[in-house]
């Protein structure tokens, strides 16, 4: 039946990105825009005494200078999660547009509004700010401790939240003889998105409504959150999502929106607009949560597990933007990944003086599998069995179904997709040749698995609304409120839609940008579940849209609509398949009819109450030059059961940027701060260490194809997974070719110099 | 948008002396892939500019009549990697700053900047010391000439006074003839990345290639400037050819360099890897200049 879905379709906006014709935000501001630059805290923690504005207010240019003591007495929550209508369920409120209580280096504290960039500049260079400093607290244990600085009112211990899970009894099983006790510490590091296109918008107002233009990855949320910052009635704002260059969840959150709103009704609803720059992105957006997990891990000598506890540690810094759903995420994994009858694990997320974590492609797996992939291989080692071999016996077998979520293991993913991996990087082979290597240079090889799924039902709202109106020439438009943010979803929605409606590719048009007045509700891109969760929608839509056609079909042709079938854009009767006519002619008619003129149309929401495990490998080879305290990547292999490709090249594609992310989260990235001061010590792209394309090896992205029964196109989750399990893998390797266990990422070669010497493998 | 107060366009070097002259607080600029980063960060905001960028007379490489390697101040990196006279006498330096940034950097990028800018990081640095550059300046007094390593003052301060310009880098055919190198970037990628450390050795053997005429070795980043590591070259100098004196040299190195605690790097991993570093492009060199070790 299906004749798009599969296929390696062109991406719908190709063209038009390689040519620089497609607008992004910043192309599409009136070049007569006012500038918005914001003064910034130059303290971790503490309060604005007073801020003196006098000498920026005369400089040339400059329009107004608006301070945390203007804002109205408003905090509102930022993550981009669907809001809820129970008050227990909704997002932490806990920031103003600009505060005086601040609480990382880097807080907003005042903006100024100019006519150009460099009076912005000048102005903000000479705005004045008087604190009363307090103690600060970078890391999450820390923040915990009894006397620990207090970042928000009433939150005790800076502990945002804890969550916990208990099954069988932990203590008792524990103590049965002859169990060998493993025990580990793991630290993952704060990063960056690093999106290319850094975060901006401007706003307007009209006819006595604001609108908001930006790079975002979640219109509607965003609407409600500027609503809501501004104590507007939702209706008061549009927000306005052209194209965008990446987010990976930074744009997941209402970020610069309700500040760049509010400053427009501060000039009489001027055209104002906010750009941040690089380094702004990397310490005032948002960043991973930096999580440190302890395991402990009871083996029986055979390789099964009798007891296992798991405590994280989540770095929340200074805001609660997405908050606990973090690090939970990555907890519930833990007893489904490797089940285990006696389980404890306790999640804390703790508000310290750093850049505020939100999400980030993954949200809290990456971290969740650095630390239990690394433990796994730690229990290998110290009982004596291979890796692949413990994963094969412990793995979640088929079959398996969560109680909470009611995801189910339909297939052997894990077996399947480990085997796949094997074969490709010849595994066991070299993981047999490369124990007990001597000398400078040594190679290894390392595997890990990933656990994953796919949106965000039962924890939130998952619907998904589609529109889709019928051309006179047959073609048509469709809108999601899902959104593309690079990753592809225009061109496999595009796809879904050809084959739903029964229509050619080239007759689908996709209206890209979402306008939270014109697109239909949808929450956004995120949870990797554009693929999943808009298939439902289309088809839905798709069918109404159909049924509508055939009867009309009905009217211009006289056959049952029953006998009638639209294939490739024609009227068939199903009797003979003999055309009756094209669904231009019908279209053109129907519009043009004196007697029943019809614009021919559909939409619906489709409501998912299902979720999706999407499961996967990588395996890497690394080569280990011991002396340099350097690490080579030689080969890295990506194995993903995602359920039916509905566009292998955009998947594949999607799996190498996933891979290129998790190089730099294993080997090279991470946020430093100073110790003294609590200051981001290399927010910018050369101090930060992105991996390069020098760094990577050819990156290799492969598939086991399962179709997941719950959807509609047999799909599931592929944008998140893809960076869940490389860090660890290359880990695994390092384990393998040297003897040396690292317990921290990213694993760079001062840690690699510290960890050699320890061993022995470095003399001075 | 760059917050510029003027900028004046210098038409020849004796036009930009008399720029520097008119305008002493305005700061020179070339490929502009330093002013204007700094511009941008609000460090040079509102400056005064002085641009070179058009005088050819000082880009390109040549050599003077006494067989001086004369390399102009303006040569773009991407410039001195494919130049035959660097492939053919002083290789290393063009495989040095073929590792500066990335491509467009290196096309912007000059020699002259590079040194200019004093840092003990700079790619160029550390190959210019351990050949033993001279640096030329052109003033209103004419033409001067410092060794480079007198050049570099203190951390981002070199020996330009009043009215001067950088016009010329120059390697004296004493230094370069016979002589070979290899350059070790340390950093913590593969490209696009300041130096954690970087390590120029080059060497002169004799006729037979069994001894060490001259061995040279300078670090960048293992001091506020770039600088020699002297012990290491006089243990060298008239040594048998052997990775043993590969091993002795590279501890020796210990003996000059003095790197510092930062949060980019400890100073004990510095000095590890300045010996590792400088034993490799001790081997590597020996081999380039047809050495059997």
């Amino acid at each position: 039946m299906s004749k798009q879905v599969g296929k390696n379709a062109a991406r719908v906006d190709a063209y038009d990105k390689v040519t620089g014709r497609a607008k992004y935000t910043d192309d599409l501001c009136d070049r007569g825009a006012l500038v918005v630059k914001v003064c910034r805290s130059t303290i971790a923690h503490g309060f604005v005494k007073a801020i003196d504005t006098s000498a920026a207010e005369t400089v040339p240019g400059v329009v107004k200078v608006l301070t945390c003591f203007d804002v109205p007495d408003i905090e509102f929550p930022t993550a981009g999660h669907p809001w809820s209508t129970d008050p227990a369920h909704q997002d932490v409120a806990d920031r103003k547009l600009l505060n005086r209580h601040v609480r990382y280096y880097g807080d907003d504290v005042a903006a100024v509004i100019a006519e150009d960039e460099v009076a912005a500049a000048q102005a903000l260079r000479a705005i004045r700010v008087e604190y009363e400093e307090l103690p600060f607290v970078l890391d999450a244990q820390e923040a915990m401790k009894d006397g620990a600085p207090q970042i928000h009112e009433g939150c005790k211990n800076n502990i945002l939240a804890h969550s916990d899970v208990r099954r069988g009894d932990y203590e008792t099983a524990r103590q049965e003889p002859g169990l060998i006790k493993v025990e580990g510490w793991y630290d993952t590091p704060t990063v960056q998105h690093c999106h290319i296109e850094n975060h901006g918008c401007f706003a307007y107002q009209e006819a006595g409504r604001v609108v908001v233009v930006t790079s975002t990855q979640i219109p509607h949320i965003v609407r409600r959150v500027v609503a809501q910052a501004l104590g507007l009635p939702w209706g008061k704002v549009r927000i306005i999502k052209p194209y965008i260059g990446g987010g990976f969840g930074n744009k997941q959150d209402a970020l610069y929106e309700p500040l760049c709103a509010w400053c427009s009704t501060q000039v009489g609803g001027r055209l104002v607009k906010l750009e941040c720059s690089r380094e702004e992105t990397f310490v005032s957006n948002r960043v991973r949560h930096a999580i440190r997990t302890h395991i402990i891990s009871y083996v029986r000598p055979d390789g099964t597990l009798a007891a296992r506890k798991l405590e994280a540690f989540s770095n929340q810094g200074a805001y609660a933007s997405h908050g606990h759903g973090v690090v939970a995420k990555g907890m519930n994994a833990f007893p489904q990944l490797y089940p285990c009858p006696n389980v404890e694990c306790d999640s804390w997320t703790v508000y310290t003086n750093r850049p505020a974590a939100g999400a980030m492609r993954g949200y809290g797996i990456p971290q969740a599998m650095f630390a239990g992939e690394s433990h796994i291989d730690d229990i290998c080692k110290a009982i004596g069995m291979s890796p692949l071999e413990f994963r094969r016996k412990n793995l979640m077998p088929v079959g398996y179904v969560d109680g909470f979520s009611k995801n189910e293991l339909y297939s052997d993913s894990f077996n399947q997709c480990m085997n796949k991996g094997m074969e490709l990087l010849d595994y066991q082979r070299k993981y047999q040749e490369y124990q007990n290597q001597t000398g400078p240079l040594r190679r290894g090889v390392g595997l890990a698995v990933f656990w994953y799924n796919t949106a965000v039902w039962p924890i939130s709202l998952e619907s998904s609304s589609c529109r889709m109106v019928l051309n006179q020439d047959g073609s048509l438009q469709f809108q999601t409120g899902e959104t593309e943010i690079g990753q592809g979803c225009d061109t496999v929605y595009s796809q879904m839609v050809a084959d739903a409606v029964g229509i050619p590719l080239s007759d689908v048009h996709v209206v890209s940008t979402q306008d939270t007045d014109v697109t239909p509700f949808g929450t956004g891109a995120y949870a990797s579940r554009q693929t999943y969760i808009g298939g439902f929608s289309i088809v839905q839509t798709a069918q109404a849209l159909r049924e509508r056609i055939l009867n009309i079909a009905h009217e211009q042709t006289r056959m049952p609509a029953a006998t009638l079938d639209l294939v490739d854009g024609q009227i068939v009767r199903k009797s003979d398949g003999r055309v009756l006519k094209s669904l231009g002619e019908l279209a053109t008619e129907s519009l043009y009819s004196l007697e029943d003129s019809q614009h021919i149309t559909a939409e619906t929401t489709a409501q998912i109450k299902s979720n999706a495990y999407s499961f996967g490998c990588s395996f890497a080879e690394v080569e280990v030059d011991i002396p340099m305290c350097k690490v080579k990547l030689l080969r890295l292999v990506n194995v993903h059961d995602c359920g039916r490709l509905i566009n292998p090249a955009l998947a594949e594609a999607q799996v190498h940027g996933g891979m290129s992310m998790a190089i730099g989260y294993g080997l090279s990235e991470e946020l430093k701060f100073d110790p003294k001061t609590g200051r981001v010590l290399n927010g910018n792209l050369l101090d930060y260490k992105l991996s390069t394309f020098m760094d990577h090896p050819t990156l290799e992205a492969a598939f086991v194809e399962n179709p997941e029964p719950t959807s509609p196109y047999g799909t599931k989750a592929l944008g998140e997974p893809p960076a869940c399990s490389p860090a660890p893998a290359i880990r695994n390797a390092i384990l393998n070719a040297t003897g040396v266990a690292i317990d921290s990422c990213p694993i760079t070669p001062h840690i690699l110099y510290r960890k050699f010497r320890e061993a022995g493998l470095i003399q001075e | 948008m760059y917050d510029m107060k003027a900028l004046y366009q210098a038409k020849s070097v004796a036009d930009a002396v008399a720029l520097r002259l008119a305008h002493p607080e305005a700061q020179i600029i070339a490929g502009g892939s330093d002013v204007l980063v700094q511009m941008r960060e609000g460090k040079r905001a509102g400056a005064e500019l002085i641009s070179i960028q058009t005088l050819d007379e000082i880009r390109g490489v040549s050599l003077d009549p006494d067989g001086t390697l004369r390399i102009g101040s303006l040569t773009s990196f991407s410039h001195i990697t494919r130049d035959s006279l660097i492939q053919k006498y002083i290789n290393v330096l063009g495989q040095a700053v073929d590792q500066v940034g990335g491509p467009q950097i290196r096309n912007i990028g000059t020699i002259g900047g590079n040194t200019c800018n004093g840092v003990t990081s700079a790619d160029s640095a550390s190959t210019l010391h351990a050949w033993d550059a001279v640096v030329e300046l052109t003033g209103p007094h004419g033409v001067r000439r410092q060794p480079i390593q007198e050049f570099y003052i203190r951390a981002g301060v070199v020996d330009i006074r009043a009215g001067e310009i950088q016009t010329a880098i120059l390697i004296p055919k004493e230094s370069y003839e016979n002589c070979f190198g290899y350059y070790i970037k340390y950093a913590m990628r593969s490209a696009m990345d300041i130096a954690t450390l970087g390590t120029s050795v080059n060497v002169r053997l004799s006729a037979d290639k069994k001894t060490v005429e001259r061995a040279r070795v300078a670090f960048g980043v293992a001091g506020p400037v770039p600088l020699r590591a002297v012990h290491a070259e006089e243990l060298a100098a008239g040594q048998p050819v052997s990775l043993e004196l590969a091993e002795r040299f590279a501890q020796a190195v210990k003996e000059d360099i003095n790197p510092r605690d930062s949060w980019r790097a400890a100073k004990d991993f510095r000095i590890h890897i300045a010996v590792e570093s400088a034993k490799r492009a001790f081997i590597e060199s020996v081999k380039l200049a047809g050495g059997d070790l």
